[in-house]
């Protein structure tokens, strides 16, 4: 099994083969199973965040209603032709938002690499996947190769925001994204690390506050500023920008901040955005007086 | 590696809204449903850490009850699992601890009926996959270097020899094992990594073994 993103990259560019393929080539070998086996469950993963999307495209409210429709908001901005940012960058950030609408509201959902971050990677497929010309094989390819990112990052650092932050669960998930993008467009194996590295380099010290305990405010907005932070990575690299900072560094630079980071800004709702005035009353609206008030 | 498959990195498919705080729950609650092996009439839940701070936000509670109950992380009938929990007749109690846990995300799942208790702690460690450190008082220690094969058996002769005959007859290479027991002749604990993936034959064969309680597999 591959441990960097360097034995990652150096893999695919001595075999000529793309980093998705390195990826379902260790699945099938783990496994112990086929290749159409493999491929199949991902294109069933596949299923879930089409499906999320569509019924975030519809209108969706968290059972709190904290969050919800804004998804809804933004397609609509779109179609009016007034945007600044461009559509292909908004289309990302409105299914990256609408995914995570779902998963606030207990909706089902694929995990990429987490539930708080699942917005990210399928928000970017589905708006660059015309832009591309990507068929049903390379958006599967997508996800493997997002992965692979994913894979040497929850080994060697974490993916989890009680652990390392935001920066391991919507960080990551950027930069995932971005690698993903770039092998998508073309883009060479080390041109993807670096998209990575650039991509989490300016989520680095991101931290976990969310209001309530709830996996909502601010994380479905993080997940659209993630799917944007990931498009434009993705274009630094195949611009031929590089990262000063190897991957692998930058990944460990993201664990070594995750650690030192506090308790109270890593998912238990004590600091940052969490212990806010507005959110102290929002929690007690949701919950309540008798929890959580003394902290 | 804690992390093997890329399927734990792209998945799992799951209810929302949290991959740890209510996938990863929900599989702490599948594996001590699962080897507790029947319905529980008293399902007492202790939360650490995260788990204490946020467990109802996240539906961690439904979650790892859903699990107890055999849901599995992406089953729909989650968000209802307190009331399908009631009308089966199981009493559910929550509580939570501010001791010290190794891991912030860590809980502790006290399943009994008439017929006995059991315990599991489960930490879940991001993304939906989890570590379970205690069984029955047992501590765990699995490097996570491939999957495990749990079993709780009799401590009487054969027993050990019973399991590793089947996984030598299908090929199976031990990676790291370690037994334990509380008292002679009473119940006991074989926790053998392998290194190869194991298939749902191999482990119904050793569930039929007659010295075996109950079977589980982590980490596949």
């Amino acid at each position: 099994m591959f441990k960097s993103v360097e034995e990652l990259v150096r893999t695919a560019t001595e075999r000529g083969i793309p980093i998705s393929e390195v990826m379902i080539e260790q699945e099938v070998h783990v496994r112990r199973s086929t290749r159409e086996e493999v491929v199949g469950m991902m294109e069933r993963n596949l299923e879930v965040m089409e499906e999320a999307v569509a019924r975030a495209l519809e209108g969706v409210t968290s059972v709190t209603g904290l969050t919800g429709n804004d998804a809804v908001l933004m397609t609509d901005y779109i179609r009016s032709g007034k945007s600044l940012a461009g559509d292909l960058i908004l289309d990302a950030v409105a299914k990256a938002i609408g995914t995570n609408e779902v998963n606030a509201a207990m909706g089902r959902i694929c995990a990429t690499p987490t539930a708080g971050s699942a917005g990210v990677v399928p928000g970017t497929l589905f708006a660059v996947k015309e832009r591309l010309e990507m068929d049903r094989d390379a958006m599967v390819r997508y996800l493997f190769t997002s992965g692979a990112f994913g894979f040497v990052v929850a080994n060697n650092a974490s993916i989890s925001g009680a652990a390392g932050g935001c920066q391991a669960e919507v960080g990551s998930a950027t930069g995932m994204a971005a690698a993903a993008i770039v092998e998508a467009a073309g883009g060479t194996p080390e041109q993807s690390a670096t998209a990575f590295a650039i991509a989490l380099k300016n989520m680095l010290g991101l931290v976990c506050d969310p209001v309530a305990g709830l996996v909502e405010v601010p994380c479905v907005k993080r997940n659209a500023m993630g799917g944007a932070n990931a498009i434009v990575a993705a274009d630094m690299a195949l611009a031929g920008i590089t990262s000063r900072i190897p991957c692998d560094e930058v990944i460990s630079a993201m664990h070594e901040i995750g650690q030192m980071m506090p308790t109270a800004l890593k998912e238990t709702a004590r600091g940052g955005l969490a212990n806010t005035p507005t959110a102290r009353r929002l929690e007690r609206n949701i919950f309540g007086e008798k929890e959580n008030v003394q902290k | 590696m804690k992390y093997r498959s890329v399927f734990d990195i792209i998945g799992p498919v799951m209810v929302g809204p949290s991959s740890s705080h209510t996938a990863g729950a929900a599989r702490i609650g599948l594996m001590a449903g699962k080897l507790f092996g029947r319905t529980p009439r008293l399902a007492h839940i202790t939360f650490y850490g995260s788990f204490a701070d946020t467990y109802r936000g996240h539906g961690t509670d439904v979650a790892i009850v859903g699990g107890i109950m055999g849901f599995d992380t992406f089953d729909l009938r989650i968000p209802q699992a307190l009331d399908i929990a009631k009308q089966r007749g199981i009493e559910v109690v929550f509580e939570t601890s501010d001791a010290l846990t190794d891991h912030p995300n860590t809980a502790r799942v006290h399943l009994e009926d008439e017929d006995g208790t059991f315990e599991i702690v489960g930490i879940s460690i991001g993304g939906g996959t989890i570590e379970i450190t205690e069984l029955n008082g047992f501590p765990l220690k699995l490097s996570g270097g491939g999957p495990a094969l749990v079993v709780l058996h009799h401590d009487r002769f054969g027993a050990i020899a019973a399991v590793t005959g089947i996984l030598a007859r299908h090929e199976l290479n031990i990676g790291h094992m370690e037994v334990s027991r509380h008292e002679k002749g009473k119940q006991a604990l074989m926790a053998i990594e392998i290194d190869e993936h194991l298939s749902k034959d191999v482990l119904a064969e050793i569930e039929r073994l007659p010295q075996i309680e109950r079977v589980a597999i982590f980490g596949e």
